[in-house]
């Protein structure tokens, strides 16, 4: 069993407060990730629980023991970091066994472990080598593979994929993803990649200056975002926001007038909303369509054309710049004029807070 | 929830890790006593009367110092030591910029060559002051004599007419080095793309080296200025092996105008108050400098 | 076109570069010569540049009764104030670049300002102190101050090369389950050896180098060889090539060890400032 909860843990710098309070739980053997914009806290909060930055307030357990005043290596956690953090001057598997050697475990059941981790990340080739003579990619397996020897209870991971370029990114969140399923341990990753959050997670928990915004799976971060934060950091393209007035609320919805002039109603508990009111519509760009009878109205400013698919950059006013998925091949040019169509059901109403306004029918769409 | 600091410590330990005053405090608690005791010291004896000489020591208030400022050798030393300062760092700068922006370019052998003008910087004092004494300034035997002679100029007497020249030129030939050596390691930190962005736009060399080396060098020439100005207020060893401060004075600096009061003249009242003028001259220099030229350190 | 410019440039760069080195290093070039010379040839008009060169200056350094205990004095201080810094200072800087506080760059700070105090406004104080301690004339009087001297320079640098071992390697130890000292034996110590050699290096020069405290503290007995060359400073025509002989053997040593801490050296002899 390797289970974490967070009790209203808090963290400051002098006066500087990082972690304003923060609740979570991680169940045993999920995944989950904490993704943010830089200097949420993310990075801080992975560390309290490593053990590594002192608990300001609030407690850490780990299988429901109270670990804030419990040494790191006492935790039952491995921790990969960002920079991988190898030890230089000693080969892999002097890298690998280094706590074993600490805990003095015997050279025999050493070189077992060191070559079962090796076996794992098919690191066997490597083992007489020193980090300076490995690739990056290479060098990140030493350092995910120095963390299983350990058997945590509990894996750490520090934006382990940042340095590394792009392809052999996609190439190690395949591995990650294999690893948990292999290794069914308990796996807290923190990243600000929100792709790598909604590809690998299976839960993800969104920080933004020191505080969770929210906490749930990448679909119903994608389809229920809480707020406005929530639905600007996930997904990618982000998603569109444009102010509109509400015109009626019924038990429809809430009716918007849309720059341009046209009215929608969208399908949202109109509960505290009232006539007049200012709110942002949210609409992501891959539910936006260009077609004739479409609410929005604008001139294409940049066409982006990755081949299987189109971005467009429709400007609707001065104040609006749009973006619209297309399919590869549609025929639009820049300066075109075109409309574009948004399906009630996929838009979501923000108020002036940023809180969401819920929709009416509950959870995400079914996949 | 810090620890308290321990007794004689320094610092705060943190938590429950690790405590840092016993850590520190080897390093630091003797430093102390030697920043402070023997200046206390000086100081209470510069207001006595003490002689090795003379068996009666008694209060003197600050006879010591009247006595020291109306000293016109005092002013000589002053005098004296500020124009060897000025002069070699003068030197210093000067010839520094320009040996190691000549040691950045490429040429063959330049690694050797950078040695040979490094080298100097590593001899010891006394050696270097010999060298230059009798092998080169001697006015009978020396190298530049024969020079002269030979080119019908007659022969310089170094240290009879030009004193403290010579001992400037010892040690500029000391830390002329030195300063080379920081300013190349500086400029060669210099980013790359800086200077090729100038070059696109046109810089040749006088100008690069006007517009982008030199600015980028002001921060180490301002700590050039800062330790060589250190070591020379004490420059001792050089005077001692070639003028012993002659004649009369002129080659006499204030460290050694105390030196010769007290171990010489076994004046130990007299030279405390040296001593301590020596110290308050260095703390308002060090002061002046800070202020001016250190602003952007570290 | 733009080759032969190119190499134009870098024959002249040449000339020059190497006319000014040869004049800087001149004089040690000369000295070096004048130690394989007889006395004779060493004092001879006009001076000579070519001669046949003998190595018995050398011998009779060698076979003085004394030289060799002002080498091994020069030695055995050098080495010994160097080691007892260094031990003192590892702890210091382990302290302040791990576990730094607010009064850290302070701290560093004031330690430097100690070095800004003119020697001879301690003279006195010292000289006396050590008549009365008997430490006159031994090793261990000049250990101890060079150690004084020193310990900031050498805290300062042993601090700046801790830092420049990644903060997250040494927590990647603790992870493991090393202690803090095992951090700094197993991990730090071994990382940061070449910036404590160069450390110990410079150290070494300033001490054999030091011609204050050395001629001033020392008679007979502890006298290194700082003070033993300055005791030549009334010339005597026949002893120059001797002189030379001994004077290059002194200082060899010292500006090899320079050359070979070049870029370390200037960390330390600019506190850091320059890297």
């Amino acid at each position: 069993m390797a289970h974490v909860e967070l009790r209203t843990v808090r963290k400051s710098f002098g006066a500087l407060e990082i972690i304003k309070g923060v609740d979570l739980e991680v169940k045993d053997r999920e995944f989950v990730v904490f993704v943010g914009p830089s200097g949420c806290g993310k990075s801080t909060l992975l560390r309290m629980i490593a053990g590594l930055e002192e608990i300001t307030d609030g407690e850490v357990l780990i299988d429901g023991v109270r670990v804030n005043d419990v040494p790191p290596d006492a935790r039952g956690l491995a921790m990969v970091f960002q920079s991988y953090a190898l030890y230089p001057h000693m080969t892999v598997a002097d890298n690998l066994g280094f706590a074993l050697r600490l805990a003095s475990v015997a050279r025999q059941e050493r070189s077992a472990k060191v070559l079962a981790a090796a076996r794992i990340l098919q690191l066997e080739p490597l083992l007489e080598r020193k980090p300076g003579q490995l690739s990056g990619g290479q060098r990140q397996r030493v350092a995910i593979g120095r963390a299983i020897v350990r058997n945590p209870k509990v894996f750490l991971f520090d934006e382990p994929l940042s340095n590394l370029d792009a392809a052999l990114r996609v190439q190690m969140r395949v591995e990650l993803a294999k690893l948990h399923r292999e290794l069914k341990a308990t796996m807290i990753y923190v990243t600000h990649d929100q792709v790598e959050a909604m590809t690998m997670a299976d839960r993800i928990v969104v920080l933004n200056q020191g505080r969770i915004e929210q906490v749930g799976s990448p679909l119903e971060l994608y389809h229920r975002p809480a707020n406005r934060f929530v639905a600007g950091f996930i997904g990618s393209p982000t998603m569109n926001f444009v102010e509109v007035t509400a015109t009626t609320v019924s038990d429809q919805g809430v009716a918007i007038q849309l720059p341009g002039g046209a009215v929608m109603t969208v399908p949202v508990d109109g509960a505290g909303v009232s006539i007049g009111d200012k709110l942002t519509l949210g609409a992501r760009a891959e539910h936006l369509k260009v077609a004739p009878s479409g609410v929005l109205r604008g001139e294409v400013m940049v066409v982006e054309r990755l081949g299987g698919l189109t971005y467009l950059y429709v400007q609707l006013t001065p104040a609006d710049l749009i973006t619209v998925h297309a399919e590869g091949d549609l025929p639009v040019k820049v300066r075109d004029v075109v409309s574009v169509a948004l399906e009630p059901k996929s838009a979501h109403l923000f108020r002036r807070d940023g809180a969401a306004i819920r929709h009416l029918g509950g959870g995400p769409p079914a996949t | 929830m810090a620890n308290v600091m321990q007794s004689g410590g320094r610092k705060r330990g943190r938590g429950r890790e690790v405590r840092t005053g016993p850590l520190i405090a080897p390093a630091v608690l003797p430093l102390i006593v030697w920043a402070f005791v023997p200046l206390a010291v000086s100081l209470w004896f510069s207001l006595l009367h003490y002689n090795l000489l003379d068996p009666i020591t008694r209060f003197a208030g600050f006879d010591n110092y009247s006595y020291l400022l109306t000293d016109p050798s005092l002013l000589d030393a002053l005098w004296n030591t500020l124009a060897l300062v000025v002069g070699v760092l003068a030197a210093s700068i000067g010839l520094g910029c320009l040996f190691a922006v000549l040691l950045d370019q490429e040429f063959y052998g330049r690694s050797v060559a950078r040695l040979l003008v490094i080298a100097p910087f590593f001899v010891m004092p006394t050696v270097s002051a010999l060298i230059w004494k009798n092998l080169l300034m001697h006015p009978v035997n020396g190298l530049i004599a024969y020079i002269t002679r030979s080119l019908h100029l007659g022969v310089i007497d170094w240290f009879g007419s030009w004193p403290l020249t010579s001992v400037g030129i010892i040690v500029a030939w000391q830390w002329v080095p030195f300063a080379t050596l920081i300013l190349l390691t500086a400029i060669q930190s210099l980013d790359r793309e800086q200077v090729e962005a100038a070059r696109m736009d046109g810089a040749k060399s006088v100008s690069m080296f006007f517009f982008i080396t030199l600015p980028h060098l002001a921060r180490p020439i301002a700590i050039v200025i800062m330790i060589e100005t250190i070591f020379l207020l004490s420059v001792f060893a050089e005077i001692l092996v070639t003028t012993n401060g002659g004649p009369g004075d002129a080659s006499t600096n204030l460290t050694y105008l105390v030196y010769k009061t007290a171990l010489l003249d076994f004046d130990v009242g007299g030279g405390s108050a040296g001593g301590i003028v020596a110290v308050i001259l260095a703390n308002v220099v060090a002061l002046f400098l800070v202020r001016t030229v250190a602003r952007n350190l570290d | 076109m733009a080759m032969r410019r190119k190499t134009k440039r870098k024959i002249g760069m040449t000339v020059l570069g190497w006319a000014v080195a040869l004049l800087v290093a001149f004089p040690i070039f000369w000295m070096t010569l004048a130690a394989f010379k007889t006395e004779i040839d060493a004092i001879a008009t006009p001076p000579l540049l070519f001669f046949s060169p003998t190595l018995e200056n050398f011998a009779e350094v060698h076979s003085r009764a004394d030289y060799p205990v002002f080498a091994a004095n020069s030695i055995f201080i050098s080495v010994s104030a160097t080691a007892v810094a260094i031990l003192l200072a590892l702890p210091a800087a382990y302290a302040m670049a791990f576990h730094p506080s607010k009064r850290t760059k302070d701290l560093l700070l004031w330690m430097l300002s100690t070095k800004m105090m003119p020697a001879v406004g301690v003279l006195i104080p010292m000289y006396l102190f050590f008549k009365a301690a008997h430490l006159l004339d031994t090793t261990y009087g000049l250990i101890l101050i060079y150690i004084l001297m020193n310990l900031p320079i050498v805290v300062w640098m042993i601090y700046s090369f801790f830092r420049d071992v990644p903060k997250e390697i040494l927590e990647a130890a603790r992870m493991d389950g090393a202690r803090p000292l095992q951090q700094v034996s197993m991990l730090l110590v071994p990382l940061a050896l070449p910036g404590i050699a160069s450390t110990a290096l410079l150290s070494i020069i300033l001490c054999w180098n030091e011609a204050f405290w050395s001629i001033n503290l020392t008679a007979t007995q502890a006298r290194p060889l700082t003070a033993f060359i300055a005791s030549f400073s009334s010339p005597e025509g026949l002893f120059w090539a001797k002189l030379s002989a001994a004077s290059l053997l002194a200082i060899a040593p010292i500006v090899i060890f320079g050359f070979m801490t070049q870029r370390q050296l200037v960390r330390g002899l600019t506190f850091g400032a320059v890297k």
